[in-house]
Order: C-alpha cells, then structure tokens, then sequence
C-alpha cells in the first residue's frame, strides 16, 4: 500500500538570508555604524553618485564603501582616489548582494581597519533591478537609484525595489530635456506603490540636486544614531 | 537568476529535514507557495530545481508551486482590491496609494509530501 505522509515546514525561502542580515546589521549597531544600500539597473549612476558623496562628505562623516562590482574591480579603482577605504566584493556571476557576502566585507572591516572609526558604511550592489530588492544585507535604509533615460515606467514594470525603497534618487536629471521622459509621471507612478519614500533629483554631472542627497544622508545618520543612543 | 540560490536554500532545507528524520523517507512532493509581489519566477525556479537536484536525494522530486496573487487592503475604502501588477498599484476606488499588502510577499516552503520508505512502514 502507498500512502503519503505530509511534514509542515513553513519556512521562508529568504530566512537564511535574513537572520544574515539582522546579524549584518547587529555588527553596524555595535560599531555605531549606519549603513545605506544603494540599488539600481546597470549604469544608473550608483558609482558617479558614491564618487560625488565621498569627495562631497569625507570631512565630515568617516566613511568605507563595500562594493559589489560583479567580476571587475573597476568601480572600486574609481572609488579609491577618495582615500576613503573601499572593500570590493567579488559576486561572481550572482546578480545581488547577499547577506553572505557582505559579511565577508564587514570582516574585512573589523580585521583591516577600526571598525568603530566609521559612521557611515555605502553599499554599491550589483546593477540590477530585480534581484537585489529581495537580498537584505543588513542595511539601515535602502535607496534606489534610477535614470532619466530608463523611462517613467520602470517602478511599474520592477515594482518591488521602488516599493521598498526609503530614498529614490532620479539620476541624471541634466538629459531629461533631451528625452520623453515626463517626470512628474514617474514620481505619481512611484507614489503609487511607496507614499513615503523621499524622492531626489539629482544630475552628477551638474551638481544639482547633489545637496539635498547629502542632506538626507546626514539626516538618516543622525536619525540612526539617536535610535542607537536611545537602545544602550 | 536569483532562483538558482533560492534553490540552494530550499534544498539545503529539504535537506535538514530529510535527515533528520528517523528514518529517511522517499521524499514525492514539494509544496511552495510563491506571492506575485516577489522577484522570484516560478518557471525559473522549476528549472534551477531540476538542474540542480539532478543525481541528488532529490532527483525525480515534484516541485509545486502555488501562486499567491498580491492583495492590497485600501484603509480610507476598507476593502481589499488586486493590483494590476505592472499597471496600477493604487487603489482603483480611490486612488490612494498601496500601503497594505496582504499577500503576494511570500515565498516559503509549505510542506513536504513522502511515503515511508518500504521496509520501514509500521502497518
Ligand atoms: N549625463 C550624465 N551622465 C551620468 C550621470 N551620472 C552618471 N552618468 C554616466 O552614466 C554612466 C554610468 O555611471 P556609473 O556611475 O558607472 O553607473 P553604475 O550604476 O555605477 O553602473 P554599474 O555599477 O555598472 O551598475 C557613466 O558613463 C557616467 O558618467 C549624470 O548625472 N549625468
Ligand atoms: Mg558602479
Ligand atoms: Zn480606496
């Protein structure tokens, strides 16, 4: 006689990556550390961006970069010039950043350098619009990036990384009026879907917009370490 | 892409399980339950499984997967709508924003379906 038996699991798909994470997250707690994880399509403007932010905020807040660049170092040879340490981690042919591999980076953090020197740690992520939004990787807020010439409708075709996103920067403003694109379309189309999420528009090549990023940043670090202040 | 490690990570826990049951079952079905809100592909994960359980306790194993459609709940309406996944996410009613998602964000394993190895049933 055959007769079947069934066993309940009900586990997450995503567990082993979010116990990850929070342990990620644990780790930039204790140091005092915030971390951001910048999310966008290839070529959206995520290193151009760290590049503004290093030479824009290494004054004020110390700063390191795990950089998720997908087999090359080339961003990271970008980012070194700023003197600011920048951690590359090798994804292989993996289109995200897992929880996994970004520890690899906070241990090269711990080991290499003083780990409580630094107040903010920048995450590049694979350039990907899909993938990443369903890899936490211990981040204290995410944000997306997306450029003018990807199309207004992007946050409805990829609309789980704008959903979770809790800063968007619309990049590369200074070609919007070579183009279609009808902005105001674009942030009723991320309203949708996200009602909170700050929205920045900003153009690496002009500046503009640039300030307000930097704003938020210094705001969201501040935020973290008065929640942080408030827990010890 | 992201379905061969999510993959890994079912089979890595199918795997726990299976061994740690007193007696190893033949495993015959996967349930999973796969929300519409969620990066993962369903035809994608069928392939990465198949591939990847190729020659493994595994092999042969099916992998079902329920689709779990994304439901928004709409407070100044009190009513549940559906999205238009890629259309419209705000509600249709009322045009407020989706805030509260009610399904569509799972991805889990439900159960796992076996019959007991021939030798070891107990009539
Ligand atoms: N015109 C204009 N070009 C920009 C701007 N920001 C970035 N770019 C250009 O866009 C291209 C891609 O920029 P990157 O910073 O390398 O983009 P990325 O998101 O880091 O790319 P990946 O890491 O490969 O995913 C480069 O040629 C940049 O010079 C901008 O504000 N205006
Ligand atoms: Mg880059
Ligand atoms: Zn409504």
């Amino acid at each position: 006689m055959h007769q079947t038996f069934n066993a309940a699991i009900e586990l997450n798909l995503l567990h082993a990556n979010q116990e990850g994470a929070d342990h990620n997250r644990e780790h930039f707690d204790r140091w005092g550390i915030t971390c951001l994880n910048l999310m966008s399509s290839p070529g959206a403007g995520k290193t151009v961006l760290l590049e503004q932010t290093l030479a824009a905020l290494k004054d004020k807040f110390e700063m390191a970069v795990i950089e998720g660049d997908m087999t090359t170092e080339l961003d990271a040879d970008r980012l070194r010039k700023y003197d600011v340490p920048v951690i590359p981690i090798n994804t292989g042919r993996s289109c995200h950043l897992d929880s996994k591999m970004v520890a690899g980076g906070i241990h090269t953090l711990e080991h290499q350098y003083n780990p409580t020197d630094f107040d903010l740690v920048l995450v590049e992520n694979v350039g990907n619009l899909v993938c990443p939004a369903e890899f936490e990787v211990g981040e204290h807020a995410k944000v997306a990036l997306l450029s003018v010439t990807e199309g207004e409708d992007k946050p409805l075709k990829y609309p789980v990384m704008f959903q979770e996103a809790d800063c968007l920067l619309i990049t590369k403003t200074d070609l919007a009026p070579y183009l279609d694109i009808d902005l105001e379309r674009l942030t009723a189309n991320v309203r949708q879907m996200n009602k909170d999420v700050t929205i920045i528009h900003v153009s690496a090549k002009t500046g503009a917009g640039l300030s307000q990023w930097f704003d938020w940043v210094g705001d969201r670090l501040k935020q973290n370490q008065a929640s942080l202040a408030r827990q010890i | 892409m992201h379905e061969t490690d999510m993959t890994k990570a079912l089979i890595l826990t199918v795997k726990d399980w299976y061994y740690s049951q007193p007696e190893q079952p033949k495993i015959e079905k996967i349930h999973l339950i796969v929300g519409e809100f969620t990066c993962v592909e369903p035809v994608s994960l069928q392939f990465a499984f198949e591939v990847q359980t190729r020659n493994t306790f595994l092999a042969g194993v099916e992998l079902i997967i329920r689709d779990i459609p994304l439901i928004a709940f709409c407070h100044s309406c009190q009513q549940e709508y559906q999205p238009e996944i890629g259309l419209q996410y705000s509600c249709p009613d009322c045009k407020s924003p989706m805030e509260d998602i009610r399904s569509g964000r799972e991805l889990k394993i439900d159960r796992i379906e076996y019959s007991a190895v021939a030798n070891s049933v107990v009539p």
